[in-house]
């Protein structure tokens, strides 16, 4: 009897799951479906498999890849170079930061250095998005480094405003790390810097994976930063500034925003199908950190 | 190990004085206004060999403090030239009559009077301030029903939780056009006119929008919340007799207090600081017939939206900073009271 009723209940918790997950994947089943349509079948009928062929998915595709203001390739690259270059920065600069910090935490100026960061996590990025334009550009043009539209200015940009969160959860990571690991390798001669990159920093492979997914999805999505270091019709594009250029120029032409929009998805979904527990986990982690 | 430590000291003044000389020299250039375009990469070969200079210099006494500088100053150099200098001059440019390039004079809270006489401005506020509450208590709520159904014994729930996951890995700005979609050329068979037109239901579009895509992120913190339960205490509660509803409100709920106050706080400042979404999906379109005896045009204009459009688009880069300035503060204070209120709640319990 009671068998019986849970088995029901779990019958029915399944069918509402189900129900839910149809609800939540359906927009991106037209996403899909639609890409390989002409317009006049997607103002027909959207729902439908009518009008859908692989012949109509690969004239959609070529006119948006090789479309001037899309630009697949190369925005898909820019977003590609940045991101990981970033990511490898953020990890490096904040594992060696996070360390100092950790390895000094009873002086004052380390203090300082980690009550500021922790700080600055509250601050939005509208309050200093208008002045970092003038900035990068007053500074790229005094000392002769372009910084505007540029893609090792968005990479600095970046290091500069994921380093807080960054260092915040190293830190408190780095804090665990016994420091007796660190005495016995000094008394065997091996020098800070050595220790550090020998010793420590294989030790950390856990938090920096974490950090490098919560930073990776941030950096990869973000949509104000690069329309406002890189600009909307810039030399280099990421994809959602890409996206938007291009939705601009197309108003309504739905086959091929679509189209653009299973484009700008599919590397994030294939990185996710790869490494979903991680990225999940790592969300997890950093939020509960954060 | 002597002749080593000779060349390494060598090398080491080489670099440090090459470095300072490459310093000296592009900063002179800086200075003197001179285009010469190598003067940046010799700017930055120079940092590079002081860099190096101090990091070979023989010197056991000073050499940890050497590297403590040395590792500190990449994230502290960018965090300086991104965050701190922009916020201070943004401070600043707030009370001047700044035009993104320069300023002439100062206007002292001429900005900051201005923005409050703009209904439009008013408006922005308000809705934001509705979006967030609305959002703050359906996604907590939504996302905390779905963690406890994906963790009922539900066959497949791995599968549930990736599906529920997946709008969160896709930029706003994406989602916003795929869901204007939605609405514009699907949905409408259902409901004739288009949420997106009238500005009430659009309102309703963006929230729906934005639980679709963070609530499944949320469920995630609340499962982890749930299975930290620990079992012990579930089968104290079973043989005192406690129903699935005792259990949940009476031991899970004050158990996972912490995930509550974390998950409030995220949908508070996400939602708080929600742009790519209202861009694609209503770009801040949607009239109003009379607010403050005004007729308004940009009736789902969220706060940092409106910042965007005063500065970007219509031009005014003084007062959308000074507008800036006002939702940092109002960012922060909001956050300070719900950290202090949900810290004192979770004490109680």
């Amino acid at each position: 009897m009671v068998g019986k009723e849970r088995r029901t209940r779990s019958i029915i918790l399944t069918i509402v799951g189900i129900l839910i997950a149809i609800y939540i994947l359906f927009p991106f089943y037209l996403v899909v479906m639609n890409s390989f349509k002409v317009q006049a079948d997607i103002v027909a009928s959207p729902i439908s498999v009518q009008g859908a062929s692989f012949k109509q998915f690969a004239t959609n595709l070529s006119a948006v890849v090789n479309n001037s203001n899309f630009n697949f390739w190369r925005a898909l690259l820019s977003s590609v170079v940045i991101t990981i270059i970033s990511l490898v920065l953020l990890a490096l600069f904040g594992a060696m930061a996070g360390w100092v910090i950790s390895r000094n935490n009873k002086t004052k100026w380390a203090t300082a250095i980690y009550m500021i960061f922790i700080a600055s996590m509250i601050i939005p990025f509208q309050v200093v998005m208008l002045p970092l334009v003038s900035t990068f550009r007053d500074a790229g043009n005094f000392v002769g480094v372009p910084m505007l539209s540029t893609i090792p200015g968005i990479i600095f940009a970046y290091c500069g405003f994921g380093g807080a969160m960054t260092v915040f959860i190293l830190t408190g990571f780095i804090k665990g790390v016994p420091y007796d690991l660190e005495e016995a390798a000094a008394i065997d001669g091996c020098t800070p810097e050595g220790t550090f990159f020998k010793i420590i920093f294989p030790l950390l492979t856990p938090v920096i994976t974490t950090v490098t997914i919560l930073n990776g999805m941030w950096i990869w999505n973000d949509y104000l930063l690069p329309s406002m270091l890189l600009g909307l019709n810039g030399k280099y594009k990421t994809l959602p500034v890409a996206v938007q250029s291009f939705v601009g120029s197309y108003v309504k032409q739905w086959d091929l925003i679509l189209t653009a929009a299973l484009l700008a998805i599919i590397p994030m979904i294939v990185i996710f199908l790869i490494g979903q527990k991680q990225i999940m986990n790592g969300m997890v982690e950093g939020a509960v950190k954060g | 190990m002597n002749a080593n430590s000779a060349s390494r000291k060598l090398l080491s003044l080489i670099c440090i004085i090459g470095g300072i000389a490459m310093l000296v020299v592009s900063l002179i250039m800086d200075f003197s206004g001179s285009g010469v375009p190598y003067r940046g990469a010799l700017l930055v070969c120079g940092i590079i060999a002081l860099i190096l200079g101090l990091y070979l210099f023989p010197t056991l006494k000073y050499h940890r403090r050497i590297i403590y500088i040395i590792f500190l100053f990449p994230l502290l150099f960018t965090f300086a030239v991104t965050v701190i200098i922009p916020l201070c001059l943004g401070i600043f440019y707030s009370f001047t009559d700044w035009t993104g390039i320069q300023y002439t004079q100062f206007v002292g809270f001429g900005n900051y009077i201005s923005m409050f006489q703009d209904p439009q401005f008013i408006w922005s506020i308000l809705i934001t301030f509705i979006f967030v509450v609305i959002n703050m208590i359906l996604v907590n709520l939504i996302a905390f029903l779905l963690a406890l159904l994906c963790t009922n014994g539900i066959k497949g729930d791995g599968f549930f939780r990736a599906a529920y996951f997946l709008p969160n890995l896709i930029g706003g700005i994406v989602l916003g056009y795929i869901w204007q979609f939605v609405f514009n050329n699907v949905l409408i068979n259902l409901t004739k006119t288009s949420f997106l037109v009238q500005t009430r239901t659009a309102m309703v579009a963006i929230i729906v929008v934005y639980i679709w895509q963070y609530a499944g992120y949320i469920m995630l913190l609340y499962i982890t919340g749930l299975t930290q339960v620990p079992k012990d205490v579930l089968e104290a509660a079973q043989i005192d007799g406690a129903n699935a509803t005792q259990t949940l409100f009476q031991v899970k709920i004050p158990m996972i207090a912490s995930t509550f106050t974390i998950c409030t706080f995220l949908t508070l400042t996400s939602a708080f600081k929600q742009f790519d979404v209202n861009l694609a999906l209503t770009g801040g379109t949607g009239s109003v017939a009379n607010f403050m005896g005004k007729y308004l045009t940009s009736g789902t204009q969220m706060l940092a939206l409106n910042i965007y459009n005063t500065a970007v688009s219509k031009n005014n880069y003084a007062l959308g900073q000074a507008k800036a300035v006002l939702f940092f503060i109002i960012l922060a204070c909001v956050s300070l009271i719900q950290v202090r209120i949900s810290n004192s709640k979770e004490v109680e319990l």
